[in-house]
């Protein structure tokens, strides 16, 4: 068999990403039948580059869901090396290609004989898992303690700031270098670091629905419960690995015993993910602050005081609906910034396993030799690009569409 | 305005001496101590070999003693064993009379490294002076450029000149340093697209940057903060295009180029000139990738050196350089702010 050439190796891939294709085409119909029923989510079709930028976001997050935990689109198995591909190029046939096997390295191969098409779905995977949530958890933290710190003012904000500023005025890379090593997760700071941080969305939801039912204790104390015994179990298991919350050579802290555990998060992927949120809620938390020492002043918030509302359902279901704009926009950017960030350490080598195929170890491994075979940096340093741009364009959009009425 | 300055100066002070603190107690944990005494010793030390090398080094004092000699506010230790004196503050050989009894920042005395085997004061001015190097060209590069996208976009706003330069902007800043590099030493340095235009490692930039070897770096540190400045002096410039005096002009017939040059861009320059300041933390990382990236080494490449081998003293020396760029940035920024815009001034 004779080498694939460029036209060939894309509408290979093209006919590869079949399903990808449809979902996006059925997602993109249907919205934009029903366009005028989605509220901001439909506006957003009514602008080219948000459309755009959604079209991007929403095709690697396809590639993720379909690569990932439903195994469909990869060619080979994104670890396995094959003898005779190693620093082969793009569209390469595979020497002895089994019956029943994919029978090229549509995208060449790496360093190490494996198949770069096949590490870009699965990375993908990695990517379209962790930022999000990451963010999330970044944003439940940065309301709970910004909205306070604005409404309130005084020591509060001024404590509450230092302390944000204190993390902001740290050189990323510096704050990473010392927190994401195997010695540091010896010492079990990541596990404290997650014990507190994740607690937030706890607190988050638990004074959400206090404030708005709080006249009717009949639904809340149930409802309560329930939501918190829900969130509860899963922080629990999300916090405790092998019936410990913090394991360390000398002392452990006993956690959730192992058969009530849903899952088990690896310790690396737990450190890159606590480090994410550490850099990236200081910055929400001002954003927030700065929201809501901007919106306390207005006359609705003037009109539930006088009703006689609590501090914390003026916060949380006045506030915090009317800054809804700037923070979904600025929830778009934060998740490209994560991307970044994630791409960042694995392009130090930080957290994650070395043979792990997301984007930036990938392209640490990459760069080596990158003068003579550019084809394994360059796929995913094309794929990071291409999201983080979408994630950006999709804001632009939104914060367009946000803007006109 | 005088008090303002002295405020902002205490709190600057405050937040240097907790984040070294904090540098200083995460690279002092002992499993990083552990580490640092195996790659001093050699990797198969015992337990107790360990043990007694931290010992003998002080490295097992309690947390702020430690943290008060290097700051040089508590006497260095001293250490006896076999009639052999060591101590913090001198060699080996260094009679009774002539050893300090405070060697830490404050005398000026920045520590030893343990990688480099040489004094931290010298190793980091020579790797500053080299990053300072980049970013003098760097920025040489990027504001003008990013100046002149912003106000060309943001003059008339809605125009294709507008859409395109705008887009342009959204995906530099959309392109991070380590795949902007990546996919120019891939086309621009690589034998797989041809064009051997330039060199993918700046490591000869070092005694003699060329614009073979110096453009890459440069261009991609540039691309990552460009679009940001870009789009926040395009947001300043529709703003004042839109306000009540430029139109005055346009009804008096003012050539529109001298609308731009001489009316709207001075008051549109303020907001990006504290971007531009603020901008520079952010630099500091992409140097960190970037020197990594072209073999360039400078104080980025120091930072990566230092912490991947638990160099404590060098680290912190690092770690308090960087934070004193940040923060001094801020307040030229903040009083910048303050000075180029009256109405903050007088209020």
């Amino acid at each position: 068999m004779e080498e694939l050439s460029w036209g060939n190796i894309l509408a290979r891939m093209f006919i590869q990403l079949g399903p990808v294709w449809i979902a996006l085409i059925v997602l993109f119909a249907l919205s934009i039948t029903y366009k005028r029923r989605l509220g901001l989510y439909g506006k957003l079709f009514d602008s080219t580059i948000g459309m755009i930028g959604f079209a991007l976001v929403m095709f690697w997050v396809f590639v993720g869901i379909f690569g990932g935990p439903l195994d469909m689109l990869v060619t080979h198995d994104p670890l396995s090396q094959v003898s005779g591909m190693k620093n082969k190029l793009p569209g390469t046939p595979m020497s002895r290609a089994e019956e029943g096997e994919y029978a090229y390295f549509l995208l060449g191969g790496d360093n190490l004989a494996r198949d770069v098409f096949s590490r870009l779905i699965k990375g993908a995977w990695i990517v379209v898992q962790i930022a999000p949530v990451a963010t999330l958890f970044a944003f439940m933290v940065g309301i709970t303690l910004g909205l306070p710190a604005g409404y309130y003012g005084g020591r509060l904000d001024t404590v509450l700031s230092f302390l944000a500023n204190l993390i902001l005025a740290f050189p990323v890379i510096l704050l990473f270098y010392l927190l994401v090593t195997p010695e540091i997760v010896l010492t079990g700071i990541p596990n404290y670091m997650a014990l507190f941080l994740f607690i937030f969305p706890l607190v988050f939801v638990g004074i959400l629905l206090n404030a708005r039912y709080y006249t009717q204790p009949s639904v809340r104390t149930p409802l309560l419960i329930g939501v918190l015994g829900l969130l509860g179990w899963l922080y629990l298991s999300l916090v405790s690995t092998n019936g410990a919350v913090v394991a360390t050579p000398t002392y452990s802290i006993p956690g959730l015993p192992g058969f009530l555990d849903l899952f088990d998060i690896d310790p690396g992927i737990l450190v890159v993910f606590v480090s994410v949120v550490f850099v990236n809620a200081p910055t929400v938390f001002r954003i927030v602050r700065g929201l809501a020492m901007d919106i306390k002043t207005r006359d609705y918030v003037a009109a539930a005081q006088t009703r006689g509302e609590g501090p914390w359902y003026i916060m949380l279901w006045e506030i915090l609906p009317n800054a809804r704009g700037p923070l979904i926009v600025d929830f778009c950017l934060r998740i490209g910034y994560t991307t970044i960030l994630l791409g960042t350490l694995g392009f130090f080598g930080l957290g994650l396993a070395s043979e792990s195929p997301d984007w930036g170890t990938t392209i640490n491994a990459g760069r080596r030799l990158l003068a003579l075979y550019p084809h394994a940096a360059i796929a995913p340093a094309v794929a990071l690009l291409t999201l983080v741009l979408g994630l950006n364009l999709l804001a632009d959009g939104l914060r367009e569409e946000s803007l006109r009425d | 305005m005088g008090l303002f300055i002295l405020r902002r100066l205490g709190v600057m002070l405050l937040t240097a001496l907790c984040l070294t603190f904090i540098v200083f107690w995460l690279t002092n944990l002992y499993p990083n101590l552990e580490k640092l005494a195996k790659t001093q010793g050699n990797f198969r030390m015992s337990d107790e070999a360990v043990a007694s090398y931290l010992d003998k080094n002080g490295y097992l004092q309690p947390m702020p003693v430690k943290f008060g000699q290097w700051l040089g506010v508590l006497p260095g230790w001293i250490h006896e064993e076999d009639g052999v004196t060591t101590g913090r503050c001198f060699s080996g050989g260094t009679p009774q009379e002539q050893r300090p009894a405070y060697c830490g920042v404050l005398q000026g005395d920045w520590g030893y490294s343990t990688v480099f085997k040489d004094e931290v004061g010298s190793i980091v001015s020579t790797r500053l002076g080299l990053t300072g190097k980049l970013m003098f060209a760097v920025m040489l590069l990027m504001v003008p450029m990013a100046l002149l996208v912003g106000v060309l976009a943001g003059m008339r706003e809605g125009s294709k000149l507008d859409r395109s330069l705008s887009t342009f902007s959204i995906a530099s800043t959309a392109t991070p340093e380590y795949v902007s590099g990546v996919i120019f030493i891939a086309v621009f340095a690589s034998s797989a697209f041809g064009l051997k235009w330039f060199k993918g490692s700046a490591t000869s930039a070092m005694e003699n940057a060329t614009f073979e070897n110096f453009t890459l770096p440069v261009l991609t540190i540039s691309l990552y903060g460009m679009g940001y400045i870009a789009r926040m002096t395009r947001a300043s410039m529709t703003e004042v295009m839109t306000a009540q005096y430029i139109r005055t002009a346009r009804l008096k017939g003012v050539k529109f180029s001298d609308i731009v040059l001489k009316h709207a861009l001075r008051n549109a320059l303020i907001a990006p000139f504290t971007v531009i300041m603020l901008q520079f933390p952010w630099l500091l990382n992409g140097v960190v990738i970037v020197e990594t990236l072209f073999n360039y080494k400078g104080f980025g490449w120091l930072l990566v050196q230092a912490a991947s081998n638990n160099d404590i003293e060098l680290l912190l020396a690092v770690s308090v350089v960087s934070v004193f760029v940040v923060l001094v940035t801020q307040l030229i920024s903040d009083i910048g702010y303050v000075y180029l815009n009256p109405r903050i001034r007088i209020a």
